[in-house]
């Protein structure tokens, strides 16, 4: 099986040159890049789908900028297929997503609102696609019908297409897909057109009656009828192919081809100065953050909420989301809220409650378990995206979920399948997380002298456990925690260090230079460590690795592979995330401090509040990390190794 | 004088509380204290300046005593002392000019002193000349001066004392006006003090252009009257304020910025060396300018300072002339420095059982430092009343405000 796919991953690239390049090409394919850049077209596609996600029971969400892969329609063995699959396309494969950018999903593209359908996971995409346009002129404003004819147009000129070319270039994939589908081939079909009939002959109606005004009642409906006519037969081939295709396509991620290369370089992250994405991007969102008025200019690009206000809304809206894992939900919230903070506590309750998820997974009848857990995960995601931006950690962490459910094997049972996801979760945690930290902390044990004076800031879970081992060797040595506003996140940790017995110092990054005189070795914790060696890490640390390099003091980055991710940031600017501004201007346990209580809504004031920086990597002296002890120029090494390594185990 | 001392005493008093702060405000009290310690102070007939300077230092040692970080104090008093001397000088060699008296005169505290050669030089030249033997010879007080020296040796020190007493009809006038003269001066020395900002702001125009990106930090009226002025002129520009924790000076500064409608925008000190490579420029008010070009500023001034270095952004400092110290600093960060109280930074109550009150028994120390020591080579650039400097230049200008006398006190 591995060995028939692999081929098509390099084919897969072709196939889409095929569309945008040659006519005498099979027209399904090219239909749709067509689709996708005639202007009223798309639009109408866009502008239908977040109101149709809202309503359209596939509960597969479309992204309006993505380009669902050519093949779904070539596959077809009939050219009405091919139309009605046309059609369908645009609006539907939104499943596809994650299989075509995927991985490191921070809500630019991928944002799926599967969710907001109701209830309705089980059936399947495709006749409800079918029926798509109808629907969506139905939940449209009069005037965005008028382009949906056009949609039709295009299906029917396909529908035109000679039969012989579609079939040829599908056909093989055809038949090694229904080879893989084990399910019976009969019964699913008959199912599958019934619904199809339903949805398409409601949907026309429903097309007829909505749009009396500008388009002319007769040329829609009888579009529709004919898509519908197409659809008919089409249909249960045309879904199989598409499940299959997809098992195909997430399958191929596994292999570290060509293409998966370029699939894993970091794409363009969701910009939030772009306006028209953030209002796509917000139609979709299931978390109604109000968007902060007072804004830094610098970092429009960046997601600025006011906080605060989306929890009692999500909290009532609990049981509207329906196909939200409790888990999954749970996990948000305390993002949200800010319970659980820390790029390691906050990327295990993330794996844990995907444990959650797979244990009550079970596949909808007539869908594929690899495809459709992908798509749950991704809108789980994006979930977790809407609460808090993800970490870079967790990215990778998602990563490593997905291509485990990628590449399970498909002769697997679902219960085995959800066995194995599980172990390898566990396994990920244990072994990446847990166990990498140990590692660490054994390797930067060996650093602790007697009578050091070690500086760390902030509450770097890693440091923690470094400094409570050393202490257990009976080191003797001195911590100075060094922290910052408006988080404090260093009280935390001191008063665990002094609870050991450990002996402390406590002060303010802004007395770092008073202080640095007598440190001997700084531990600092790290968010993500980039592949240019830029350590990605809680605001501030920056500036204590400037002092302290400033004062000849060694720095050390204790940070786990799994961390480690192959992007490059020169700045702090470029990405990062913003806290809550109105922490800044309110001091916690300093009433005497409030010279701006009444000026946060003035306009000429904003508060920056920052949760990152880019400490460059010349500060750095050695990144301590579960491969041992490295230079920060060491770092693109261990992320090509370690992504190899987490690919192929 | 008991009004005097128990002024004396009530300021010393506030100063050691720290209920005073702020080298402006410290330099201004002190310099009236100082005013009114001389008019109050019964010059004897003879010697009149020394009397003046000795009464100044005592009040000075006690000021200063009372909170040595407080640089500025130490600073006026010695702009003071500067100021009595050199009425002086100019007095005596005015009366000698006055009586065509071709025998040269002294200063009685100046040792190295210098002849009167042309005795129908004005007053205000030969206080300028006399003023020239407090620095470095110039090229020209060498050549004029070389004849001079030589006359030098032969001029009895106590002329002036012989001469002043021979002259008793002048005398009481003398005196009177010595007094007078130097309360005219160490008013001019106040309106100097007052007037800093002015002078400072006016060359704000000079350094910040349009669309400007400022980073500062503290709060310092000298920066707040700098960055008004120039919008004052129509320039429109960002300002960054770190908040300065654990004093919040910047909200301070941020409030008023934004009373007065600049568009300002609160960071948190950690977020520095984020921000500064998007900044063009930081500017800062200085606690003090040491004479090395060294500056003493609110802390995490020096965090700003390597992290502008590191991006090659100028790093500006405003200081009033009455800001720079003579004194060159060793180990400022500790020995120029004050730790303030820990509750600024922990809640008292919950680590009190295991703070560490000096007896060693506790594990837990907090560290709060008031200021922070720019090393020179990270300031781009002083502006004073005077005009911009250079880091490297700060002694020479020093020299010109303090007699070379009164360094130590």
């Amino acid at each position: 099986m591995e060995s028939r796919r692999n081929p098509r991953a390099v084919v897969d690239p072709k196939v889409r040159q095929v569309g945008f390049f040659t006519s005498s090409q099979p027209e399904s394919s090219s239909t749709q890049p067509h689709q996708q850049q005639t202007d009223p077209i798309s639009a109408s596609a866009s502008a239908s789908s977040p109101p149709v996600s809202t309503i359209s029971p596939s509960g597969n969400s479309l992204s309006p900028v993505m380009i669902p892969p050519p093949r779904l329609n070539s596959s077809d063995t009939f050219p009405l297929r091919g139309a009605a699959a046309g059609a369908s396309s645009a609006v539907s494969p939104s499943s596809f997503s994650y299989s075509n950018r995927r991985d490191f999903p921070d809500g630019s593209t991928t944002a799926s609102p599967g969710r907001h359908s109701r209830g309705s996971f089980v059936k399947s995409s495709t006749p409800v696609a079918s029926s798509l346009p109808g629907i969506g002129m139905d939940s449209m404003a009069a005037a965005k019908s008028s382009s949906v004819p056009a949609s039709g147009l295009t299906t029917v000129s396909v529908a035109t297409m000679p039969p012989g070319l579609a079939e040829k270039a599908s056909g093989m994939e055809v038949q090694s897909d229904q080879k893989k589908n084990s399910k019976p081939l009969k019964e699913k079909t008959t199912k599958a057109e019934r619904r199809a009939i339903q949805e398409a002959q409601r949907a026309a109606k429903a097309a007829a009656k909505a749009d009396g005004g500008k388009v002319p009642p007769g040329t829609s409906a009888s579009v529709a009828s004919t898509s519908v006519k197409a659809a008919k037969p089409a249909k249960p081939s045309t879904q199989k192919n598409e499940v299959a295709v997809a098992a195909g396509v997430t399958e191929k991620k596994g292999g570290p081809s060509e293409k998966d290369r370029k699939k894993d370089a970091p794409h363009p992250r969701m910009q939030y100065d772009d306006e028209s994405r953030v209002v796509k991007a917000k139609r979709r969102a299931v978390v109604k953050q109000t968007e902060a008025k007072n804004r830094v200019e610098l970092f429009r690009h960046l997601p600025q909420y006011e906080h605060g206000t989306q929890l009692p809304d999500l909290e009532a809206k609990f049981f509207q989301l329906d196909p939200m894992h409790p888990a999954v939900y749970k996990v948000g919230l305390q993002y949200l809220s800010g319970d659980i903070s820390g790029g390691n506590a906050r990327c295990i309750a993330m794996l844990q409650a995907f444990q959650e998820v797979v244990k009550d997974y079970s596949t909808p009848p007539e869908k594929n378990l690899n495809r459709d857990m992908t798509a749950k995960i991704s809108s789980y995601v994006s979930f977790l995206i809407e609460c808090r931006p993800l970490s870079i950690s967790m990215g990778n962490a998602i990563r490593f979920v997905k291509n485990r459910i990628a590449k399970l094997p498909i002769t697997l049972s679902e219960s085995e399948a959800k066995a194995a996801l599980q172990s390898d979760i566990e396994r990920f945690i244990n072994d990446k997380i847990i166990g990498a930290d140990m590692v660490i902390v054994k390797h930067a044990v060996t650093k602790i002298r007697d009578g050091d004076v070690l500086l760390t800031y902030g509450s770097p879970t890693a440091v923690e456990m470094i400094l409570l081992h050393a202490h257990e060797l009976k080191k003797k040595f001195r911590v100075l925690v060094v922290d910052s506003r408006p988080k404090l996140e260093g009280q935390l940790l001191l008063r665990r260090l002094i609870k050991r017995g450990i002996s402390c110092t406590y002060t303010h990054i802004n007395a770092i230079s008073y202080i640095m005189h007598e440190v001997t070795k700084v531990f600092l914790g790290a968010s993500s460590v980039l592949s240019n060696g830029t350590v990605y890490s809680r605001v501030g640390t920056a500036c204590v690795a400037m002092v302290a390099s400033a004062f000849r003091v060694p720095v050390l980055v204790c940070c786990e592979a799994y961390k480690f991710h192959e992007r490059v940031q020169l700045d702090s600017i470029c990405s990062n995330e913003l806290g809550d501004p109105n922490a800044i201007s309110k001091v916690h346990g300093r009433e005497d401090i409030n010279y701006l209580d009444g000026l946060t809504n003035n306009a000429n004031l904003q508060f920056l509040n920052l949760m990152y920086d880019a400490t460059p990597s010349d500060y750095i002296s050695m990144i301590i990390t579960d491969y041992g002890m490295v230079p920060p120029t060491s770092v693109p090494v261990i992320v090509r190794e370690y992504q190899k390594e987490h690919l192929l185990v | 004088m008991p009004d005097v001392q128990s002024m004396v005493a009530e300021f010393v008093n506030k100063l050691r509380k720290r209920k005073i702060e702020g080298s402006q405000a410290t330099a201004k009290c002190t310099v009236e204290l100082l005013r009114s310690v001389i008019s109050h102070q019964r010059v004897p007939h003879a010697n009149q300046a020394a009397a003046l300077i000795d009464a100044v230092k005592a009040v000075g040692q006690q000021l200063v005593a009372a909170n040595p970080v407080e640089l500025a104090v130490g600073n006026v008093v010695r702009r003071v002392l500067h100021i009595i001397r050199e009425e002086d000088l100019s007095l005596t060699t005015a009366a000698m000019a006055g009586l065509d008296l071709l025998d040269a005169s002294d200063d009685d505290d100046i040792d190295n002193c210098k002849g009167i050669g042309y005795p129908a030089m004005s007053a205000a030249v030969v206080a300028a000349a006399a003023r020239s033997t407090l620095r470095p010879p110039s090229l020209q007080t060498l050549l004029e001066g070389t004849p001079e020296s030589a006359t030098v040796p032969y001029t009895s020190s106590s002329g002036a004392d012989s001469e002043s007493k021979s002259k008793s009809a002048d005398k009481s006038s003398l005196t009177r006006k010595l007094k007078h003269d130097v309360i005219e001066g160490v008013n001019q020395l106040i309106q100097e003090i007052s007037g800093c900002h002015e002078q400072i702001a006016e060359q704000a125009i000079e350094h910040i252009h349009q669309n400007e990106v400022i980073l500062t930090l503290g709060s310092s009226r000298t920066v707040l009257e700098f960055l008004c002025a120039a919008k004052e002129k129509k320039r429109s520009f960002r300002v960054f304020v770190a908040e300065g924790a654990p004093r919040y000076q910047g909200h301070l500064l941020a409030k008023e910025l934004v009373a007065r409608g600049l568009q300002t925008t609160v960071i948190t000190d950690s977020a520095v060396f984020a921000m500064i490579s998007r900044v063009n420029m930081v500017i800062i008010g200085a606690h003090a300018v040491m004479a090395n070009g060294g500056v003493i500023g609110p802390v995490g001034v020096n965090m700003a300072a390597l992290a502008a270095k590191k991006h090659a952004v100028p790093f500006v400092v405003l200081a009033g002339s009455h800001k720079l110290c003579p004194l060159y600093p060793h180990n400022p960060e500790v020995l120029l420095n004050e730790l303030r109280s820990p509750s600024e930074l922990l809640d008292f109550g919950e680590f009190s059982d295991c703070l560490d009150f000096g007896a060693g028994s506790g594990s837990l120390q907090v560290v709060n430092p008031t200021f922070d020591y720019v090393p020179p080579n990270l300031v781009s650039l002083f502006i004073t009343d005077t005009g911009g400097h250079n880091p490297s230049y700060m002694y020479r200008l020093i020299a010109d405000y303090y007699s070379a006398d009164d360094l130590v006190m």
